[in-house]
């Protein structure tokens, strides 16, 4: 097998959540290796993220270069081309800095690129037997994939569980000097933080969260009514946003609000996995969806099938004449 | 600035269910309703858009067969002048890296300043456009949601990253940017539209014309899809069953108990 990496991104001296992750990933893929960290950046913070993970990681390859002091994925590749062995499998996690750098980093490595995995089935020779999701999740599907010249693999954030273990007791290896000259097209100039809107969704401890079920922009009163009754906030998912029907504050997933309500009340909403990234705390989920196949089911507490344009405003009279 | 856009024909999500056949290795084809593929869209209306601002044409390109020819007339109809359709028995399983590699053949064929291409499609994969870069040796961005120009053939563009933030940086021209879902409004498009562009001829170019020695087709192909199955159900909603009126009643007392009621 392979020697395995875990691309660990970080970010303020501290180590993703997905660094443990990857533990568990490689370990799926080859149970006998300790996979090996590989970190880029620059200064005390990259120091502190490579002291941490050895307690996870058998090694750990740390990068220092100043020109990584921003993790500008163009410059990270070819630090990762020239520092990582050719026919090694990499792992990441698929998030937006993986979409950035990992498919042109299988090109340039030669190697196979698989993209959001969920599971590891079966290591069979030189093939892995991966599981992924297609169709917003709605579907899964078995990929063979051919790591005879290495692979690029990129690991759902949430689907391998850390592993509890003795510490690992790694040892920091110092790569820097083999990055060599790092150029790109592509410079990084500043990171824009979000606006606050005119409500914080993140304060409160009921949300009623709208899909692309709402249909219409005048549909959006609606779910208010809702909310208004309940006490609670209207929140919503991306396409909601994308059809400017509502601020870009009040969306909640990995692109937006990361949320942590007692109370989620998902209308309308199929339960991408970037959507549900967002909802944190394990809050009572009720999904209301007029497919009965929507993800949202799988991970909902409570489950109705209902058009929500009919069910909302009569559950809104209910509630008002309570 | 000559532009070019790829764009795929997918199942449409939103007229379909997605479910297995009855030989239970791939989804039921038959009956399903295609269309383009919703986040190219998007990027055939940022590429319309900046044309009618600095000048240039917008292209229009496929990988597939004589059926994704509708999706690229439909592309047509919101304003791209040309298409072209990258067709070739030998193309047939390709992965990621084959069709990325089909369009870099076509890339080098013509004189594009900038790529874009949908942020992903019905796979959720993400990866051709950064594919496609790499081959070329073009900078690449992903998750873009906002484009403005600026002196000496750059552009500065705006990313989108983690809690509704956005990295921006400087690109150089050409690169290849993958286009988020929200950037603009794309434009409608009516059967008129679509008529109107009917007998514009679409070009069909197959290995021999592109040039092709990359890694197209089956036999090149690291990563194969092998089949498909239902999702395990995980714990699984506890469904709501009744007349409407016995749901939200159960439904109201549940969310008293979970404190959802004020």
């Amino acid at each position: 097998m392979a020697r395995i990496f875990a691309y660990i991104v970080h970010k303020a001296g501290v180590a993703d959540d997905s660094a443990a992750e990857l533990v568990a990933a490689a370990k799926k893929i080859d149970a006998a290796q300790a996979p090996t960290a590989v970190v880029a950046g620059w200064g005390a913070e990259l120091d502190s993220v490579c002291e941490s993970l050895r307690a996870s990681y058998g090694e750990v390859w740390k990068i220092a270069n100043e020109s990584l002091a921003y993790p500008n994925a163009e410059l990270v590749r070819q630090a990762l081309v020239n520092v990582l062995p050719a026919g090694c499998i990499v792992l990441l996690p698929h998030a937006h800095f993986a979409t950035d750098l990992a498919p042109g980093l299988s090109i340039k490595m030669n190697a196979a690129y698989v993209p959001d995995v969920l599971g590891v089935d079966a290591v069979e020779g030189a093939v892995l037997k991966l599981v992924r999701q297609e169709f917003g999740g709605q579907i899964s599907a078995h990929v063979r994939c051919d790591i005879s010249s290495g692979a690029v693999i990129t690991i759902r954030p949430g689907a391998f569980k850390p592993l509890e273990g003795a510490p690992a007791g790694g040892v920091v290896v110092d790569k820097s000097s083999a990055v060599g000259p790092l150029t790109t097209g592509r410079r990084y100039l500043e990171t824009v933080v979000a606006e606050t809107g005119d409500v914080d969704i993140t304060k409160y401890s009921v949300l009623v969260s709208i899909g692309r079920g709402i249909q219409d922009p005048d549909n959006v009163s609606i779910a208010q009514d809702l909310a208004d009754a309940m006490g609670a906030a209207l929140s919503c998912s991306r396409p909601v946003v994308d059809a400017k029907w509502m601020e870009k504050s009040r969306q909640v997933g990995s692109s937006g609000q990361t949320v942590k309500p007692k109370v989620y009340l998902a209308c309308g909403i199929s339960g991408s996995f970037q959507h549900l990234a967002g909802i944190k705390g394990s809050p009572f989920m009720v999904a209301i969806n007029k497919n009965p196949k929507a993800p949202i089911f799988r991970v909902a507490d409570v489950g109705i099938v209902a058009d929500i344009l009919e069910f909302l405003p009569e559950l809104t009279n209910q509630i008002r004449e309570k | 600035m000559e532009i070019l856009v790829c764009a795929k024909r997918v199942p449409d999500t939103s007229e379909n269910e997605i479910e297995l056949n009855s030989a239970g290795n791939d989804i039921e084809r038959d009956d399903l309703v295609y269309s383009v593929n919703e986040p190219d869209n998007y990027a055939v209306e940022e590429a319309l858009e900046i044309v009618e601002r600095t000048g240039g044409t917008v292209t229009v390109v496929t990988v597939g067969g004589d059926e994704d020819e509708e999706i690229l007339r439909r592309e047509m109809a919101m304003g791209a002048k040309q298409a072209a359709l990258l067709s070739d028995d030998t193309f047939e399983g390709s992965d990621g890296r084959g069709i990325a590699s089909i369009l870099a053949a076509f890339v080098k064929k013509g004189h594009y300043e900038l790529i874009l291409t949908g942020v992903q499609a019905d796979d959720g994969a993400a990866q051709v456009g950064g594919m496609l870069a790499a081959l070329l040796d073009y900078p690449f961005a992903s998750l873009v949601t906002s484009i403005e120009f600026q002196e000496g053939g750059k552009l500065k563009i705006g990313r989108e990253i983690e809690g509704g933030n956005k990295e921006i940086y400087e690109i150089d021209l050409p690169c290849v940017l993958s286009i988020q879902t929200g950037i603009n409004e794309p434009r409608y498009v009516g059967m008129r539209g679509i008529r109107q562009v009917a007998s514009i001829p679409i070009p069909t170019l197959g290995k021999a014309e592109l040039g092709m020695n990359g890694f197209s087709g089956k036999a090149a192909a690291k990563v194969k899809c092998t089949d498909y199955f239902v999702p395990p159900m995980g714990k699984g909603a506890e469904m709501l069953t009744g007349s409407q009126g016995e749901i939200i009643g159960k439904l109201v007392d549940l969310l008293k108990a979970k404190g959802g009621l004020k």
